[in-house]
């Protein structure tokens, strides 16, 4: 997920051309108390006009109880975006009070339950309630590290090692997986230190999250690669679920593949790993079915 | 509709900056390097919008830097909204 000031319509219109899996049009941290109006109107006419293709288009709002928030709901729900991202979430309340706010939005326009909500999740308190926000509504796609702010209310700094995360990371992908929703991981701000944007990729991927949000189209590829399943990985993924349908249509629901015992987590992790080669177009489709 | 001075946008590359203030009728003065090629498309795309707000008398300045119309038509919107204080979300 690609981070994108709203209120630069050189950025917003090129975005697309690096193929991100999902571009965030940025009202909030990105854009000055004085520009917030003229961001609004940018990103609202430029989700109406420019095709982005299949790439996920993401609106990170203002809060809801600053004089920008509602605003910013009415202008992307009505321009159509796919996914709303709310800003320091701490409390499964506030995501409902966000529902109602689309949903109102939505039946003016006749466009009811299409607007999902990711929650980015900032503070000590947010993640503490994580699950109850990763639950709050049937329109939540996912919850999000934001590490600045987050840093911060811990009365920490960040480090190239993330050790002050590591709780903060573990429970958003625990809440995500309880809650069956995605979660992403935080940005990493040092373009000139890609050995440790890597280090930090691999990280959060063994952790299990479904991706990081970044800030600049040259971190897209270290992202790609870390997250794309090796040839290796993709071969033994296919011969897992080879064997299981073959067992499957046997009657059984578990097997040895090269002296390996074959049960239900492995499967998963097998199909897992065939979702992401498609998803990163490295195997077709139709190669799968 | 009274009119006052505002501006929106910047110079920066794709952007436009539009500048509006008290007119009689709907004065526009266009700089932009794509000028012989689309300075009339620009012209009447600001015109449309300011026209779509209930605007017929203003004079703009626009400096344009490549903008799409999806940016021209943002801009002009804000420089409106500023210039009248009649915004077009619900308060």
């Amino acid at each position: 997920m690609m981070f994108v000031p709203g209120n630069n319509p050189g950025m917003m219109a090129d975005a697309h051309i690096y193929g991100p899996d999902s571009i965030m049009l940025d009202l909030e941290d990105s854009v000055t108390m004085a520009e917030k109006d003229a961001a609004r109107l940018l990103v609202y006419n430029a989700l109406k006009t420019i095709d982005y293709g299949d790439t996920e288009m993401v609106v990170r709002i203002n809060p809801l109880n600053t004089p920008y928030g509602r605003k910013d709901v009415e202008a992307v729900v009505k321009a159509g975006v796919d996914v709303i991202r709310m800003p320091k979430t701490e409390t499964a309340d506030e995501v409902r009070e966000l529902e109602a706010e689309i949903l109102k939005v939505e039946t003016e326009i006749g466009r009811v339950g299409e607007t999902r909500i990711m929650a980015a999740i900032e503070s000590a308190l947010g993640i503490v309630n994580a699950y109850e926000i990763a639950t709050a509504s049937k329109r939540m796609m996912g919850i999000a590290l934001g590490a600045e702010d987050y840093s911060a209310n811990l009365k920490t700094n960040r480090t190239p090692g993330g050790a002050e995360l590591l709780l903060a990371r573990e429970q958003i992908v625990v809440a995500a997986r309880a809650a069956g929703i995605a979660c992403f991981d935080t940005v990493y701000s040092n373009l000139d230190d890609m050995d440790t944007f890597r280090k930090e990729v691999e990280l959060i991927k063994t952790l299990g999250f479904d991706g990081k949000s970044i800030i600049n189209p040259r971190q897209i590829e270290v992202v790609n690669s870390v997250f794309t399943p090796t040839e290796k990985e993709i071969t033994k993924a296919r011969a897992v679920v080879a064997a299981i349908k073959e067992a499957q249509a046997k009657g059984s629901g578990v097997i040895s593949l090269n002296g390996k015992m074959v049960d239900r987590p492995v499967v998963l992790r097998a199909e897992r790993t065939i979702a992401l080669a498609v998803a990163a177009g490295v195997i077709d489709k139709e190669e799968v079915l | 509709m009274n009119v006052k001075n505002a501006v929106a946008g910047t110079l920066e590359s794709g952007d436009i900056m539009v500048n509006i203030g008290p007119g009689e009728g709907l004065q526009i003065e266009l700089q932009s390097s794509v000028a012989a090629q689309f300075g009339r498309q620009i012209k009447d795309l600001i015109a449309q919008t300011l026209e779509g707000l209930g605007i017929t008398d203003a004079h703009v300045e626009a400096i344009d830097k490549g903008a799409l119309d999806c940016t021209i038509r943002a801009r002009v919107t804000a420089a409106a909204v500023r210039a009248t204080g009649k915004d077009v979300w619900k308060d």
